[in-house]
């Protein structure tokens, strides 16, 4: 398409249900009560001059261009605030009105530099524009005066007024002496981001927009979002890359590939270069919001680390070889085929990527059932989201989240449990956030102060900071205070849930050694403050819940989902807006890999590998017989392979070696194994213990679909052709292929029709549908053809919701007097799960190390001071990374990321798991922390492996 | 630190004493068919076999629910 222009209405839409109608030059228009005339005027296509407003933002009022004539009223108002009213007659172009906004323009020309030709914007300029709509022809003032564009005055003296560029922060620049103060960009990062970072600094002419305290962007709290540089109507705040290379020229709809909000973006391009990413006002999970990752940091797709060609070896001492895919693929499919023939067919397997697109895990699924032979197929879900799956599979029937993005704007009190949306979720946590602003009452459940608990305008009513691994303890907690207090929703357990599973559960949840009082000691929440966050939650109208993997990564991860699962149908807080059980996806395709069959036990659908009659509807499509019997998980892979009998695994985007727990277990197994493949953009840590390198496409080059956190199903359209010269889900097939089982598709959309002929809940997906509204959440099938924003409507999948007993059961990981310290592990804003990726971008300005957050009695006690190198050991590892002391943390907690691969913080953590899933317990470990001067032994080894890797890398052949 | 691994059988052992331990709430009888149920629907056959072979040997370690529930363990061929 040509370069997608999104109509600005000018002002926000209107909710009213009430229509009032006008007149408008003489046309009739009927609009929701309370629009503003400048939005009523846009229906009619009628673009009224504007500045300062912009349908992103509140209108303000501010630059006097909109201003209009009402018969029988006095004056010119803004049409920006004044709202529509019955029957008035709006005249937007006179004498008057042209005479009046040409004053108003010349007076912004006079302070602004006549540079249009050399300009950023030119060509994208709304000011430049307005001066066109208002026939601006003569500045009567001239250009000498008082200004804020040059760095002297016209005799030489210092202009006071004058603010150099801020050209700080790595993705766009500031530049005041183009600012006309429209405080558009204040009012994104208010309303829309919900930062709070912008201001005007001095008043009437002396005002100027600054950062934070006017340190600059990147000091300041500004999180780079882009909202700001999205609202300027000039080039103040200007992408780099548009100031480098020029302005787009047509727009590719993608979606982003980090996290699971998936937002949908404009891929503005210039022939095949990406000139900018702009979020895309109708994208269902973002509407037109985009956080720092999304927005800028998609250059690692063409980053000199990428690997383009196929690269094979003999052993993993060796130097990596360049071949062609051919060779690539035969040299795979030869070892994989001599490891079945002298080990059996269960010693191979793969992993499926949540970074990749639904099309492509279900093509790496299918080859290990299909053409390995075997169920030992696992994706990068076990290690995050997978007790979501078996926890409301078993309470709801259906693992997913239960509601749309949208739903909190109807939510009175929103729980945030074991997440930080303003650290892995963004864009949702502006859209919370905003919520907040509203009035809605915040719980926040976490061990530590996240960027939820207090903020700008919002603060959490009760922050319930648990000692991790007591989860369960608080929730049943919660579960014990509602129910023993009678603020059950009764009509809702009677006519919804299975009655009999819940008086068994009432009988167990009342036991008083569930009461807040037993248990807070194990907890460290006092008693009267989860006794009134759960009254809070019980009575405040709409309770909506958002978890993350401060739910899942534990031993009871899977209870602990159950026990969320159980409070929401305690209270009837299901199967309507703003309510609802939300798992926060961490990766962008997490839902869509486990939707995709991708879990050794089940096939597409979450239907069991043992039911003969889905086993058979895949045979009959795949002309295979499919085994019944379970495969391996990724833990199980490793420790088999440990142990000696799993010898061979393809790997799809992933970088266990970094991202698994117990590095040191997980690069044992690796290295155990005869033939590693990896499929990937760069050589990650994984790709150290590899034989196989294929290749893999960024999402610039995709051509699929990725399923969000809400169930809503994507497109993914490639901007640029395969710098690979192959899709992902080719090389797959050829590989299958080549395995002896052929397969073959002629598109990603075939691939996409074969999982809607599978799969009942994607029966009426196809790519066709996609491209025409855009996207849609699943189940979409002939008893929902536009798809299920809200899950459990009118009942649960299962049928009944059913209560599952959740008794508390601490993990076997204990502080003790030579590990006393828990540390629990997370991630970053500006950084993204293993940081392959954000590594390679200008992310590293906000987080350019893994740090170690402490609190400062446990750093007195250490004798640790702020920036200090400390040693963090555990029972399995070891590591040197530099201390944070902040209040943020609890007394006996330490935190720290897992975003840089020299930093090793999964050598601390362990192999011990959730119970059902084997989801790892990152979020507990018993840990020692020290002050050092020196790599760890780890570490060093690292170094030395790296650095022997590089040396190889020069041999490339 | 060097690195020090559990056993397969040691792992074999954790893992199904947690899920007992999960299942326990529900009463001994319950929990061990709900165990076995578990353990059939997400265990390899390999991890059955080790499993019960460990139960076999006299199952050390185990839970009295995962030595109740292994004779509805399904046996790999």
């Amino acid at each position: 398409m040509t370069l997608l222009t999104e109509k600005d209405f000018g002002t926000p839409p209107a909710q009213s249900t009430k229509l009032v109608t006008l007149e408008i030059d003489g046309h009739t228009v009927t609009v929701p009560e309370g629009t503003s005339i400048m939005r009523a005027a846009m229906e009619l296509g009628t673009q009224i001059p504007k500045l300062c407003a912009t349908d992103m933002v509140k209108p303000f009022g501010s630059c006097r261009l909109c201003i209009v004539e009402i018969e029988g009223r006095k004056g010119t108002p803004a049409s920006c605030t004044t709202p529509v009213a019955e029957g008035i007659k709006v005249k937007t172009q006179s004498d008057r009105l042209l005479q009046l906004r040409r004053g108003v323009m010349e007076l912004y020309i006079s302070d602004h530099p006549l540079d249009c030709l050399t300009c950023a914007s030119n060509g994208d300029c709304e000011l430049q524009d307005m001066a066109g709509a208002v026939g601006l022809r003569e500045v009567r003032y001239g250009f000498e005066g008082k200004n804020h564009i040059a760095a002297r005055n016209t005799d030489s003296s210092v202009n006071a007024s004058y603010k150099p560029k801020d050209t700080t922060n790595p993705y766009f620049t500031f530049d005041p002496a183009k600012c006309i103060v429209c405080l558009r960009c204040v009012r994104a990062c208010e309303e829309v981001q919900g930062t709070f970072a912008l201001t005007v600094d001095g008043r009437g002419f002396d005002g100027q927009i600054a950062a934070g305290m006017d340190e600059g962007f990147l000091a300041s709290e500004c999180v780079s979002c882009g909202a700001c540089v999205q609202a300027c109507p000039t080039a103040t705040l200007m992408e780099n890359t548009v100031i480098a290379r020029g302005q787009p020229e047509h727009t590719v709809l993608t979606t982003c590939a980090y996290c699971g909000v998936g937002c949908s973006f404009k891929a503005e391009m210039r022939g095949d270069e990406v000139i900018r990413m702009v979020p895309w006002k109708d994208g269902g999970a973002n509407e037109g919001h985009s956080c720092v990752k999304g927005r800028f940091a998609w250059g690692y797709a063409s980053h000199k680390d990428r690997i383009t060609t196929p690269m094979i070896r003999e052993r993993i001492t060796d130097p990596w070889r360049e071949v062609t895919w051919d060779e690539a693929i035969a040299h795979a499919a030869s070892r994989f085929k001599a490891i079945q023939a002298k080990y059996g067919k269960g010693a191979i397997g793969g992993i499926t990527s949540s970074r990749c697109t639904n099309e492509e895990v279900f093509a790496v699924q299918k080859m290990v059932r299909a053409a390995f032979g075997v169920n030992n197929v696992d994706t990068c879900a076990r290690v995050c989201h997978s007790p979501t799956g078996y926890g409301l599979s078993k309470t709801f029937g259906t693992s997913a989240g239960t509601q749309n993005f949208k739903s909190v704007d109807k939510a009175d009190v929103i729980m945030v449990v074991g997440a930080s949306p303003t650290d892995g979720h963004p864009v949702f946590a502006s859209r919370l956030k905003k919520r907040i602003r509203q009035g809605a009452r915040l719980i926040v459940i976490d061990p530590r102060a996240t960027g939820m608990v207090r903020s700008p305008h919002v603060e959490a009513v009760h922050h319930l900071a648990l000692l991790p691994g007591t989860n369960v303890a608080v929730i049943n907690a919660l579960a014990h205070v509602i129910l023993t207090e009678g603020l059950e929703n009764k009509a809702f357990i009677a006519e919804r849930c299975d009655t009999a599973e819940f008086a068994r559960w009432a009988d167990f949840i009342s036991d008083p050694r569930h009461a807040p009082e037993a248990v807070q000691d194990i907890t460290r929440v006092p008693a009267a403050e989860l006794r009134a966050a759960a009254r809070l939650y019980a009575t405040a109208g709409n309770g909506a819940i958002y978890y993350g993997l401060g739910v899942t990564e534990h031993s009871q991860g899977t209870t602990m989902v159950m026990g969320l699962a159980n409070l929401a149908m305690l209270t009837g807080n299901i199967g309507r807006e703003g309510v609802g059980v939300n798992p926060l996806r961490g990766q962008n395709n997490v839902q869509g890999s486990c939707d995709m069959g991708s879990f050794p036990h089940e096939l597409s659908g979450y239907r069991h590998i043992s039911d003969p009659s889905v086993r058979g509807l895949f045979e009959r499509d795949w002309n295979v017989t499919l085994d019944s019997d379970p495969g391996l998980r990724i833990p199980n892979m490793l420790a088999a392979a440990v142990d000696g009998s799993f010898k061979g695994l393809f790997v799809q985007g992933e970088d266990i070696a970094q991202s698994d727990p117990n590095t040191q277990h997980v690069t044992a197994g690796l290295a155990a194994m005869d033939c590693v493949v990896v499929q990937d953009l760069f050589l990650n840590e994984t790709a150290a213990y590899a034989h196989v390198f294929l290749p893999g496409t960024s999402f610039l080059e995709k051509d699929g679909t990725f399923t969000n956190a809400e169930r809503r199903i994507n497109r993914v359209r490639p901007v640029m052709a395969p710098k690979t010269g192959k899709h992902e889900w080719q090389a797959v097939a050829e590989l299958a292929s080549a395995m002896g089982y052929a397969m073959a598709y002629s598109s990603a959309a075939e691939i996409m029709d074969e999982i809607a002929r599978l799969t009942p809940g994607f029966a009426r997906v196809s790519f066709k549908m996609l491209d025409e509204r855009g996207s849609v959440q699943w189940p979409c099938n002939d008893a929902a053809p536009d798809g299920t924003p809200i899950m459990h409507v009118k009942g649960f999948v299962r049928g009944k919701g059913r209560f599952m007993l959740t008794d508390y059961v601490a993990t076997p990981e204990r502080a003790t007097g030579r590990f006393p310290l828990i540390l629990t592990t997370g991630r970053t804003l500006t950084q993204y799960n293993v940081g392959a990726q954000t590594r390679r971008t200008g992310n590293v300005a906000w987080h350019p190390e893994d740090i170690l957050e402490i609190h400062p009695h446990d750093a007195e006690l250490r004798g640790i001071s702020e920036g200090q190198l400390v040693s963090l050991s555990s029972r399995v590892g070891q590591t040197t990374l530099r201390a944070h002391i902040t209040e943020g943390i609890p007394v006996g907690v330490v935190y720290t990321t897992f975003h840089h691969p020299v930093t090793g913080a999964n050598v601390i953590t362990t192999d011990y798991s959730d119970w059902a899933t084997n989801c790892p317990e990152y979020k507990v470990t018993a840990v020692q922390v020290g002050l050092t001067n020196a790599a760890s032994d780890w570490q060093n080894q690292w170094t030395e492996h790296r650095a022997a890797s590089t040396r190889r890398e020069a041999r490339r052949q | 630190m060097t690195a020090a691994f559990e056993t397969e059988t040691e792992t074999l052992t954790r893992m199904a004493n947690q899920i007992a331990g999960f299942f326990s709430a529900y009463g001994e009888a319950e929990a061990a068919a709900e165990t076995a149920t578990h353990i059939n629907a997400y265990w390899e056959s390999r991890m059955r076999r080790g499993l019960l072979a460990h139960v076999a040997a006299g199952g050390v370690g185990l839970s009295p629910i995962v030595l109740a529930a292994a004779v509805k363990i399904n046996r790999p061929a």
